[in-house]
């Protein structure tokens, strides 16, 4: 039967990604000196699949390299070997040395073979203490023995020739447990016989009584006859897997003679398996050819294509969300077939169910797309150790809340912003060691990554305590850069997001390791793009903290409702914090900053929406009537002065820039029951708008 | 057909197990690891287990230990899928109640042949 293998390829592909991360940071937590078993299994296990999957799909490179790593990893793990910080760092290497092989692989590229030697030689110098040289004897011959199934060996050119019956004469005399293992002699007998003509005969004489019979024991033996040219090793070969469990003699039938060479044996149990050998020439050499026919990508093989991977119980959840839903169409159908006024109720009835199972088949859908957060998280701990070693820095990094769970693209447009962040961390915020001895602090830093819900946000974190930032230092930088007038006096808060202005780096010196100056004000737009803020505190010598919130969905909201003359406006609902009813004492005139408004004891300014979107329809509002709605946009408070509040209402969001243009003060918008499209307002936008 | 539960926690070994078996007409069902093995065997008696070993939560040469312990699996073929050729884990294996074993890496010839040592 032909299976073609390669439609398994992507699977692989994507399995070895995990394996490899799975690795890494299983490297990354050893603690040297106190070796956790379980994590060194673990990443054992990680090699192991790859090297079997490898040699399974015919990527020869791949598992030749992967059984290097897999050796050296089952002497750590047996203990035979110390696990040593250098040994830790080749197997790390060797992580990303895989990498790039799948990776190359998976594009149909030429694998990178010099690479792949510097690191091999690497982890042979681990392993033997030195490079395997041309020969290149342990790592090709073990790679490349693939022992197939039920070895069969190579008929060996016995010279023997029989004269009437050639074949064996076999005792086979099973112990009593054979039976206890699943094998049958029967299907022993049906190999036997599919190699040549099989006589049997049978000894029973050790059968006990029936009333002593034990049915799961095996009491018979049998001598058996087989005519055949097939080996001895063919024939021992059958019985491989009851070695163990029986005494097997085996004799030529007849005395061969000297004669010409055999017959290849018939068919044995099963043929060698034609697994790509690499010749034993030197490995680069041979390697750099295996980029393996067989795997030969065919035509339809997907590339990395972009695929999700869901819990089964989502999944199940939304099965049966379906399932409901069909139940009540069916239902509300049975009412519309003969429908009559009294049969109102029973149809609101099943409105309102079919809304419930609306919304939580909806639930169920945006919950597919949330995936935890530890996708980007794992790859941190492997930039802070080695970003750390080049800068000579002691820095351990805490992951909080890897399982919450976010946006799919969430997840993939944050890694950037974070890995810039962090290497903030790591270059400007933690000090050199002997710096923070002398601080009086512990000489390793600390890197808190967290990530938790709040409301309807995914926050992330980043704690350092680092130096903390300057603040005179700060605004020192920014009068002199003219970013800011000297004469402008500002919040601490103001100082400390100066760093997102284009243009700003405090850095005194420019490091490989982050930014030219390029930085944080991308950051902040990237965050801001989607639909997030990110805000700072810092105290000097004491260190910083980045917290960054961000929309749990970018598909859905929960959306107050506004009405504006005869438009309908959108308010993200976790932008409100309350909504008053204005007086006519509440508001105020302040000159050149426009209107304010007195909440309790705070003045916060007013955007008349009517005046902002240029509504001109409906019933002109008196200056002083109307809802005033509160919201939180940037850190600041604003109060939107609109006509009405009607419902709140979960909305999906469109996107104007795709089907308009980018209008600013709008996020998006949505579509209305009566199908009429409704804005959603960009609170941090329209608060922006209102500072200016 | 005979039925067959194919238990591996590497996804891409298992589905080319799955497939090819399934391609040659049995009916069988997966597993990704020993522990989730045991229970799908306990829902319904499979004629052959086919197992890897190194696995997390439950290896398989436990899992075969465990299976060896029902009723219903005490003569069951239990085959399993060792990239280990020597013959250590295999001899663990077998004392485990494994009726026998294929060395990987296989091709799916090699893996339908072998099964026709211990099925039909």
């Amino acid at each position: 039967m032909s299976i073609d293998m390669s439609q398994f390829h992507q699977v692989f592909f994507e399995e070895c990604f995990e394996g490899l991360e799975a690795m890494e940071s299983g490297l990354l937590s050893l603690d040297i000196g106190d070796i956790d078993s379980e994590v060194i299994n673990t990443i054992f296990r990680a090699a192991h699949s790859i090297k079997g999957g490898s040699g399974t799909f015919g990527f020869t490179v791949v598992a030749e390299y992967t059984h290097i790593m897999e050796t050296l990893l089952d002497e750590m793990r047996d203990g035979r070997r110390q696990v040593t910080k250098p040994a830790v760092d080749v197997l790390l290497g060797s992580v990303d040395c895989l990498r790039e092989m799948l990776t190359s692989i998976q594009n149909e590229e030429d694998v990178n073979m010099s690479s792949v030697a510097k690191h091999q030689a690497a982890l042979e110098i681990e392993l033997n203490g030195k490079a395997s040289g041309g020969d290149h004897a342990p790592a090709a011959t073990h790679a490349a023995a693939p022992a197939p199934v039920a070895v069969h060996e190579e008929p060996e050119p016995e010279e023997e020739e029989i004269e009437e019956e050639q074949g064996w004469k076999i005792a086979f005399c099973p112990y009593l447990s054979l039976l206890k293992t699943g094998n049958d002699p029967v299907r022993l007998f049906r190999e036997l016989s599919a190699l040549g003509t099989l006589t049997s005969n049978v000894n029973i004489q050790d059968v006990p009584p029936f009333a002593e019979l034990d049915p799961e024991e095996c009491n018979i033996s049998w001598e058996l006859k087989l005519v055949t040219d097939a080996t001895e090793a063919a024939v021992r070969e059958i019985f491989s897997w009851v070695e163990e469990d029986c005494a097997l003699e085996l004799a030529p039938l007849a005395k061969p003679k000297k004669a010409k060479k055999p017959k290849a044996a018939p068919a044995p149990v099963v043929e060698a398996a034609p697994v790509p050998v690499v010749e034993a020439a030197p490995a680069p050499a041979a390697a750099k050819k295996a980029a393996p026919t067989e795997s030969d990508p065919s035509k339809n093989a997907p590339k990395a294509s972009s695929s999700i991977r869901v819990d089964t119980d989502k999944i199940d959840t939304l099965i049966n969300m379906v399932g409901e839903v069909v139940i009540t169409q069916s239902m509300l159908g049975l009412i519309g077939e003969n429908f009559t006024m009294d049969k109102v109720g029973q149809l609101k009835r099943g409105l309102a169910q079919l809304e419930r199972h609306t919304r939580d088949l909806q639930q169920s859908v945006m919950n597919i797309r949330m995936l935890p957060i530890s996708f980007v998280f794992s790859r941190f701990p492997r930039l802070v150790h080695d970003i750390s070693t080049k800068l000579n820095k002691k820095i351990t990094l805490k992951l909080v809340g890897e399982n919450t769970e976010v946006d799919k693209a969430v997840v993939e447009l944050i890694n950037d912003p974070l890995v810039h962040l962090i290497r903030n961390s790591l270059d400007h915020g933690i000090e050199m060691p002997a710096e923070r001895l002398a601080a009086g602090k512990p000489e390793m830093g600390t890197i808190e990554l967290k990530a938790y819900h709040r409301g309807g946000h995914i926050v992330i974190e980043i704690v350092d305590d680092g130096r903390g930032m300057d603040k005179s230092k700060l605004l020192a930088k920014a009068i002199e850069k003219g970013l800011v007038d000297e004469s402008t006096i500002m919040s601490d808060k103001q100082i400390l997001e100066l760093i997102f202005m284009p243009g700003f780096s405090t850095a005194e010196q420019l490091t490989d390791i982050s930014g030219r100056g390029v930085g944080m004000d991308v950051v902040r737009r990237n965050i801001q793009s989607l639909g997030g803020n990110i805000d700072i505190i810092s105290e000097l010598g004491k260190g910083s903290t980045i917290a960054i919130h961000l929309p749990l969905t970018l598909a859905i909201l929960d959306g107050q409702s506004v009405a504006v003359g005869d438009e309908t406006y959108i308010v993200p609902l976790v932008s409100i914090i309350e909504s008053i009813n204005i007086t006519e004492k509440m508001l105020n005139k302040v000159a050149g900053k426009g209107e304010t408004f007195k909440l309790r004891n705070e003045y916060l300014p007013i955007i008349r929406m009517r005046e902002i979107f240029n509504v001109k329809s409906g019933a002109a509002t008196k200056s002083n009537e109307g809802v005033i709605v509160v919201v939180e946009g940037q850190g600041a408070l604003c109060g939107f002065l609109v006509d009405e509040l009607l419902g709140q209402q979960q909305v999906v969001i469109k996107s104007l820039e795709a089907n308009y243009r980018r209008v600013e003060g709008v996020s998006g918008a949505t579509i209305l029951g009566d199908g009429s499209v409704a804005l959603i307002l960009d609170v941090p936008g329209l608060v922006r708008l209102s500072v200016r | 057909m005979a039925s067959i539960l194919a238990v591996d926690d590497s996804a891409s070994m298992r589905k080319m197990v799955s497939f090819t078996l399934k391609t040659a007409g049995y009916d069988v069902e997966e597993a990704e690891d020993g522990v989730d093995a045991l229970e799908k065997a306990k829902v319904r008696t499979f004629d052959c287990i086919v197992t890897d070993v190194n696995m997390p939560n439950k290896d398989g040469i436990t899992l075969i230990r465990d299976l060896r312990q029902l009723p219903q699996y005490k003569h069951v073929p239990m085959l399993m899928l060792t990239t280990e050729s020597g013959m250590e884990k295999k001899m663990e294996g077998k004392e485990a109640g494994a009726t026998g074993w294929m060395v990987k890496p296989f091709n799916p010839d090699q893996l339908l042949k072998t099964l026709l040592k211990v099925l039909g």
